[in-house]
């Protein structure tokens, strides 16, 4: 047989497969499914942050004409599903029965014909309210005197969560008291949010005849809520199905369980018809996982320069619920990777959270586990060291790198880097820039009064969990599948346990069996999402899909290589040692010309075996990896402020990434361009914060800025690879690293501008109001 | 927000993708709703409640709206273009295929409402800077791509589309 088309495996920039659909706006998402007898559920959600309910009268939305079922906690109560637990071994109320914790918070759900009635009838619906203080603050939180916010859990006295660090204290402590100079940098990571521009939502379906349900939702993760449904809701798990079809955007937003999906498809179990649940983007940024939010205070001791401790504190606002999402045993997410890319020998990092009357999550805004705040802090601390010391931010950084031969280096915190050429990176992005003749322009700009800023920041990302010893989501092990299976025509399905949102895994992924096997991507088709159609995996987000379920993937390819030598041999009449590889064929060694394609091999798996050899050319491979994957990167931005207003612009933005082996190079400079665009967001404009009374101000996209095409700086892009010694293909994941790493860059630059005058730290989102005051702090305000 | 007690309907006759729609509809219906749920055409997304993120925008007689902030009885009369009126019988039309090649999306969410914008663009500007490009889009929020590719599609389409004509 013929092979129709190029292979085109690693490293071609291949035209998205997906976009077939998108660009006809034949996608299909959560919202355009439509099932017969659909019934629609709209959320009431609690106007105030904190308050006893002291009643709930639904007789009025009830009676409103369309409106099937108003339902309450109570209701939910007496199916045990008042509560659902969080991915942190917290608990989170699906409705409040008790008492509200924080503005936006499900209290009551109308289940009617169509939306429009649902929202009608939530008018109707009154409760009563006993107002109670709001703590807005984890600081405010910890006092004493405090209001206890969760006086729901048994032996809950306070607001105080956990405590959790990491490093060697005493070692740390003595660095610190041999330093020659101990640099500190007290900063505040707002809270923000990943904002997909698709909001969350479900369709519900349990079907009364048969018990199964099946629940079509927005969700990065579909076998892991598959089995946290069974767990919560009792049903036993293969009467569940979860289909995540076309998703629009997740960036973690869409990791956790939220209430919506548990009462939706309780209605639809009591009342016997779909039940749709579409969140509005009100409900979107007031109640689902948020980020960030961390009050960080970093402490660096250096000698001769060289950085040789570092301490860390951390008070982490959690909301009202502990919803984060991360791995069981480390409740501050990877936060201890704090030491970043620097040979720092001994550090110590103390994490605390609280409850705040504030929403839930704390997700990974594209992000692997809280690497985000890690890599901020540290390098706005270097940052600042180098002003402190009066040495170039460049040169410190050099003389401190983890170098290329100390790899796999093992860090303070205990991570295990892979691999890494860090100075390489640095120095590709600085030749990019001209970053020695831009600091004679920064010079002689400064005497003419104007300012302008320099900005480095260079990122060590921990991405790609497992292993699965150490990493799990609800006790889950944190392994990715995929099951390949080749047709006798040798065109192929490849089945994944995790689920793309944008990220072009049906091509990406395509292109991995095309380098393996030979068979052309377009040949592949690729499916996931589906939990009764697909190997168990747990998920997209963490940057895990290429580390994990792209080694899945590539060794499951080479099982079924393996099977398909023998059919080779048997094929071609010689031995399995006599036979040689190359892309897409066996042959004869020292003979070329006697060969079979994966297409004969294909075909000769259904219709002419070898004896004793199983049919079909199908399998599946579950990988844990045994280590993660430490993508990297150095960025820098050129900024210049206006005295007047306090704005500043983007003028340049170079950034050079090392995420190993690049699959397909197109799609890894797609994700490295929305992340640098998420990274800018979140240093100049995305910000959710509340008012003293708790009421969340970010509650529409109107207050919750986010970066348009105007503002978006253009971005230089550069590439060095060094592969993963760990993963078969040599990748490490990208999607994440631009979001880790360049917040720090562009608020570096705006500090760069104004060091000399002595400013070290805005916090972000650095607005033009907050770049004016320090201008006027400093006098140089025009 | 007040409640509507009864239901009010408006008669309404639309032209949308060149075919002529005559409904009875709810009078406050939004545009949008009318046209993914009456009309079944779900390529025009929703992403706020807000007028602010520009996933729902459609032509409305050549101009790009945002459907979401627009009663379907507003459109009375006028002709509407969604994202599914984009091809004709040859294949994509250029800004299809732009936005293709030059990997402007990802999720896809963004897209019609992007394509839909860039092309009353390049009506009026048939060889738009890049500036001109940002400016028309900065009402179309992208949370995926970081827009540089979507500027690139946008010339692209304005290239082809040259040679075509
Ligand atoms: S949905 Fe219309 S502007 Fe956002
Ligand atoms: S491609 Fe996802 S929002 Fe634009």
């Amino acid at each position: 047989m013929a092979v129709a088309h190029e292979i085109r495996g690693l490293g071609h920039s291949v035209r998205r497969k997906e976009d077939a659909r998108f660009i006809r706006g034949k996608g299909n998402y959560v919202e355009d499914i439509s099932l017969p007898g659909m019934l629609h559920l709209e959320l009431l959600r609690s106007p105030v942050a904190h308050a006893r309910i002291v009643s709930i009268d639904t007789s009025r939305a009830e009676a409103l004409p369309g409106v099937v079922a108003v339902v309450t906690g109570e209701l939910m109560a007496q199916h045990s599903l008042a509560w659902m637990p969080t991915l942190s071994g917290d608990t989170q109320a699906v409705l409040a029965t008790d008492k509200v914790r924080f503005q936006g918070q499900e209290i009551a759900a109308v289940v009617a014909e169509s939306a429009y009635i649902a929202k009608d009838a939530l008018e109707l619906i009154d409760v009563e309210y006993d107002l109670l203080p709001a703590v807005t603050s984890p600081q405010q939180a910890l006092e004493p005197a405090a209001p206890l916010i969760r006086d729901d859990k048994e032996g809950q006295e306070s607001n105080h969560i956990y405590d959790w660090e990491a490093g060697d204290k005493e070692a740390t402590e003595k660095a610190l008291a041999e330093a020659d100079k101990i640099v500190e940098l007290e900063t505040f990571y707002p809270r923000c949010h990943p904002a997909p521009l698709e909001c969350c939502g479900c369709v519900a379906d349990v079907n009364p005849a048969t018990g199964k349900a099946t629940i079509y939702m927005t969700s990065q993760a579909p076998h892991a809520h598959r089995t946290l449904f069974a767990l919560v809701a009792g049903l036993p798990e293969h009467q569940i199905r979860i289909v995540s079809p076309d998703i629009g955007g997740g960036f973690g937003n869409k990791v956790p369980i939220y209430p919506g999906y548990v009462v939706a498809t309780a209605a639809s179990l009591l009342i016997g018809r779909p039940v749709k649940w579409i969140e509005d983007r009100t409900g979107n940024l007031i109640s689902t996982g948020f980020a960030r939010d961390y009050h960080m205070k970093g402490e660096l001791a250096l000698k001769d320069g060289k950085m040789t401790g570092l301490r860390v504190n951390l008070l982490s606002d959690n909301g009202a619920f502990f919803a984060d999402a991360q791995p069981t045993k480390f409740k501050a997410g990877l936060f201890h990777i704090v030491t970043g890319s620097y040979d720092i020998p001994a550090a110590h990092v103390v994490t605390k959270g609280a409850y705040t009357n504030k929403a839930p999550g704390g997700v990974a805004y594209r992000c692997s586990f809280r690497v985000t705040e890690a890599s901020y802090l540290i390098e706005r601390l270097v940052q600042t060291a180098a002003y402190e010391l009066g040495v170039d931010p460049v040169e410190l950084r050099m003389k401190n790198f983890v170098q290329p031969e100390q790899m796999p280096y093992e860090s303070a915190t205990g991570f295990l880097y892979d691999s890494g050429d860090y100075p390489a990176a640095m120095n590709l992005a600085l030749e990019k820039l001209g970053y020695d003749e831009l600091r004679s322009e920064q010079a002689a700009a400064r005497e003419e009064g104007r300012l302008l800023g320099i900005g480095v920041a260079f990122f060590t990302e921990v991405v790609g969990a497992g292993h699965g010893k150490e990493y799990d989501i609800a006790g889950l092990r944190m392994f990715d599948s995929a099951e390949l299976r080749v047709h006798p025509t040798g065109k192929a399905i490849l089945k994944l346990g995790v689920r793309s949102q944008g990220q072009g895994h049906e091509t990406t992924f395509g292109q991995i069996i095309a380098h393996e096997l030979g068979i052309p991507y377009e040949d592949v088709e690729v499916q996931e999402g589906d939990t009764d159609n697909t190997p168990y995996g747990l998920g997209t987000y963490a940057s895990r899909s290429t580390p994990v379920a792209g080694a899945a993937a590539s060794m499951i390819s080479r099982e079924l290589r393996e099977k398909a030598r023998k059919i080779a041999g048997h094929l071609l009449e010689v031995s399995e040692d006599d036979l040689e590889w190359e892309t897409g064929r066996f042959f004869v060694k020292g003979s070329p010309d006697r060969a079979v394609t994966i297409q004969d091999i294909a075909f000769a798996a259904y219709t002419n075996l070898p004896d004793g050899l199983q049919a079909g050319l199908e399998g599946v491979h579950y990988y844990d990896p045994p280590n993660m994957t430490f993508p990297y990167g150095a960025y820098a931005v050129v900024v210049e402020i206006d005295r007047g207003t306090g704005e500043w612009r983007v003028q340049r933005m170079v950034a050079v990434d090392d995420c190993g082996v690049r699959i397909n190079p197109m799609i890894v400079e797609g994700q490295i361009m929305g992340g640098l665009t998420e990274g800018y967001g979140i240093a100049a404009m995305e910000l959710i914060t509340f008012d003293d009374d708790g009421n969340c101000i970010g509650s529409t996209f109107m207050d919750y800025l986010l970066p348009t095409a105007w503002e978006t700086p253009v971005f230089e892009l550069g590439e060095t690879s060094v592969p993963s010694p760990h993963h078969p293909l040599g990748a490490k994941g990208v999607g994440e690293s631009a979001t880790v790493g360049s917040p720090a860059a562009y608020v570096n630059a705006v500090i760069d501008a104004l060091a000399h005058a002595g400013v070290r730290n805005i916090d972000m989102p650095v607005t033009s109001d907050k770049v004016w005051h320090a201008l006027a702090e400093v006098g140089l305000a025009e | 927000m007040a409640v509507q007690e009864a239901v009010v309907t408006t008669p309404l006759t639309v032209t949308v993708n060149g075919q002529e729609r005559a409904e009875e509809v709810e009078t406050r219906l939004l545009l949008v709703h009318f046209l993914r749920e009456t009309l079944g055409l779900t390529g025009t997304h929703v992403g706020c409640d807000t007028t602010s993120c520009g996933a729902c925008t459609v032509l409305v007689d050549g101009t790009p709206m945002k459907s979401c902030t627009m009663f379907a009885v507003q459109a009375e009369g006028r002709e509407l273009t969604t994202v599914e009126g984009l091809e004709g019988a040859g294949g994509p039309p250029p800004i299809q295929e732009a936005f293709s090649a030059e990997h402007g999306l990802q999720c896809g969410f963004c897209t019609p409402g992007m394509m839909l914008t860039s092309i009353a663009l390049l009506e009026q500007s048939p060889s738009p800077t890049d500036e001109e490009i940002r400016w028309a889009i900065s009402g179309n929020v992208c949370r995926c791509t970081g827009y540089q590719n979507i500027v690139k599609a946008v010339h692209h389409a304005a290239a082809a589309m040259k040679e075509g004509s």
